[in-house]
């Protein structure tokens, strides 16, 4: 299933910041929730958190970019993330990150020319005991092989 | 006919298809003209098992698994007739693999419905926090340091100590807060406890609470972890209607008050200081300690920082004594630990048991080998700052001593094992990079050292001076343990100079007349 994001619109982006700014140490609250409702934290929206936050917009920039989820442009139509961590690396997980790669034709932390899937790395879904794992869109994968990759890469394409 | 069913709402189970399971079993029992009651529980933590079914008969629960949607006709006719079913385990509680375990915080996980207070109740809930509503602060603290709990995050800090420290310490806020940034790689007990059992983890934390004087709490929970946070945030939503959370807890003059924060994907953000960051919003940068989170933690104020299990622990021990908690493990290590088996194993899940059990035990009899049927070659224990285990180090007891004494450590119980096909050069390379990719940047040994640590691991295997490089490499690691401010740079080096030392044959190529007579 395909998230639906709203286009980015001031409007809507200040209401966002304004529903979670009073909480206390708000800014990964409100990155999250902006992310949530456009599937991205557009450029424009940083000196609005800052301002709205009293901090200055280094400060947001900064944060914005120490974590990893936060994204600068919209990803793909779909999000294929494979697990990398050792416990997916002991359970054949290597093999099957360069299977997807080869299928799609980008390296991971890339989205495919026509915006379809975009490919990730990701450090551990917890699903350690039933690896490798991955995660389409937010729907956990667990002992994955080449024929579950496939189909996944499939229904990712599609 | 009427049935009541439990299968598993675990992310892992899901992961492998408990969701259809459940489906199936409705709409084939629909179709029936069956009544089934299907409850979501969480996992038992038998994971090679999973999608677990369990039916509830009067002499208790009966198993089948694993189950996929094309058993599931099959198994409501075995049910409906009381017939053998291929899938069939027997009663659940006397599978050998749970029935050998000491499930002290995992009592309640996959058995009770993790949505519902009243089930958590009337499987002994609440009554840890009675007692403790009863003792006060004073025999509270007496208790948790009696109990010999250590935080079960990795560090291994004794919790009594830390919750004394927050206790006394004046200020006019103080903050719980729990760290369920469960990032390591092999570990996935906290997500289980979360999702099967959130009320313990709420209960632990108003214990804790009341024992500080502290009346908010925060549980950051990683991004990776959607199902944990789901259930975390539907457990305090019922806690508080059920007057567990908020004013006047259970009629007594405490207040206190939880709320869910979700990380935003850095490994980093574990380390205790870095999480405060962390929640105060801003980068995940490491703080240098002292000051002490205990004195001055988050928003400046005295923190009690603790890791889900160390919560979880909790209400047992109040409930039950500290004695009966202590009665378990060994030496300094009291208690018990719910021990994660992953990786390349037959059969991996959560196996929680007092401490003492060998590495060899857990690996080979609990855990069944691996599921390639090749033989083990190596296991690393604690996560990805943890160290690499050969077979010869298979007696080492499950102890926090006895695995520091082998230069390694337990970490937050994660064991991940592999077999022969294993490459340990780029076991070694990728604990660099994992430390480059997850650097805060604060400190240089860390940020500097894992980007040089990847560079030097690649000359190696690519056979360019290798006895120098791996010198190179050994230093290195020196200067990254010593110098680095927190244990993301200080034990990156665990599993490179571990993989070296155990595995030497890996690194340095085999004289070529010994590869021309093979």
């Amino acid at each position: 299933m395909t998230a639906v994001y709203e286009p980015w619109d001031e409007t809507r982006g200040a209401e966002i910041i304004a529903e979670h700014a009073k909480q206390e140490g708000a800014t990964l609250v409100v990155l999250h929730a902006l992310q949530e409702a456009f599937g991205y934290v557009p450029e424009a929206a940083i000196p609005m958190v800052a301002q709205a936050l009293n901090l200055s917009r280094a400060e947001v920039h900064g944060v914005f970019t120490f974590y990893h989820d936060f994204r600068h442009k919209p990803a793909g139509r779909h999000v294929l993330k494979l697990c990398r961590a050792e416990a997916c690396q002991a359970a054949g997980g290597d093999a099957l990150a360069a299977r997807a790669e080869a299928r799609l034709g980008v390296s991971l932390g890339n989205t495919t020319a026509d915006d379809r899937v975009t490919l990730e790395p990701i450090y551990c879904l917890g699903l350690c005991a039933t690896a490798p794992s991955a995660m389409l869109d937010g729907r956990l994968i667990g002992r994955l092989d080449e024929k579950r990759l496939d189909a996944l890469v499939a229904e990712a394409q599609r | 006919m009427s049935m009541r069913l439990f299968v598993s709402r675990d992310a892992g189970a899901v992961a492998v298809g408990a969701d259809e399971v459940a489906l199936a079993l409705e709409q084939a029992a629909a179709k029936r003209g069956v009544t089934v009651e299907i409850v979501r529980t969480g996992s038992r933590g038998m994971y090679w098992l999973e999608p677990l079914v369990e039916v509830a008969t009067p002499q208790g629960r009966i198993a089948f698994g694993p189950v996929t949607e094309a058993d599931v006709p099959s198994l409501l006719d075995a049910l409906a007739s009381n017939t053998p079913h291929l899938l069939r385990l027997g009663a659940t509680d006397e599978i050998p693999w749970l029935k050998r375990q000491t499930r002290l915080t995992f009592a309640r996980c996959g058995v009770i419905d993790p949505r519902s207070l009243e089930d958590y109740r009337a499987h002994g809930g609440y009554k840890g926090l009675e007692r403790a509503l009863s003792l006060g602060s004073d025999a509270i603290l007496d208790e948790v340091t009696a109990s010999g709990l250590r935080g079960r995050g990795g560090a291994g800090f004794p919790t009594g100590i830390k919750w004394k420290t927050v206790a006394q310490a004046k200020a006019d806020r103080k903050f719980i807060v729990c760290n369920a940034d469960e990032g390591d790689s092999g570990t996935f007990a906290d997500r289980m406890i979360m999702e099967g059992d959130p009320f313990l983890v709420i209960e632990g934390m108003t214990t804790a609470g009341i024992t500080v004087g502290a009346t908010k709490g925060y549980i950051y929970i990683r991004s990776e972890y959607p199902h944990a946070a789901e259930a975390m945030n539907a457990a305090i939503v019922a806690a508080k209607r059920g007057g567990c959370l908020g004013d006047r807890i259970g009629g007594s003059t405490y207040s206190f008050d939880l709320e869910v924060r979700v990380g935003a994907g850095a490994y980093v953000c574990g380390e205790e200081t870095s999480l405060l960051e962390s929640l105060e919003g801003r980068r995940g940068i490491v703080r240098a300690k002292p000051p002490l989170p205990a004195h001055h933690g988050l928003f400046g104020k005295p923190t009690v920082i603790n890791n889900v299990l160390s919560f979880a622990a909790i209400p047992f021990i109040l409930a039950e004594g500290a004695k009966a908690y202590a009665d378990f493990g060994m030496g300094r290590s009291r208690g018990t630990m719910p021990i994660q088996l992953a990786g390349n194993i037959r059969h991996g899940g959560l196996f929680e048991t007092a401490f003492g059990v060998t590495l060899g035990e857990l690996v080979d009899d609990i855990g069944g080998g691996t599921f390639t049927g090749r033989p083990v070659r190596a296991v690393q224990v604690g996560g990805p700052l943890g160290a690499y285990f050969p077979r010869a180090l298979f007696d080492t007891p499950f102890d926090y001593e006895a695995f520091a004494a082998r230069d390694g450590l337990i970490g937050h119980g994660g064991i991940v094992v592999f077999d022969d096909s294993v490459d340990m050069r780029k076991q070694a390379r990728f604990a660099m990079e994992f430390c480059a990719i997850e650097s805060c940047g604060k400190c240089t040994p860390c940020r500097i050292g894992s980007t040089r640590g990847v560079e030097t691991i690649e000359k190696i295997i690519n056979g360019e001076r290798v006895s120098e490089n791996l010198a190179l490499v050994e230093d290195l690691c020196n200067t990254m343990k010593f110098g680095s401010l927190c244990a993301l740079g200080g034990f990156t080096p665990y599993p490179v100079l571990s993989a070296l030392k155990h595995f030497r044959e890996d690194f340095v190529p085999a004289p070529t007349t010994l590869q021309a007579a093979e």
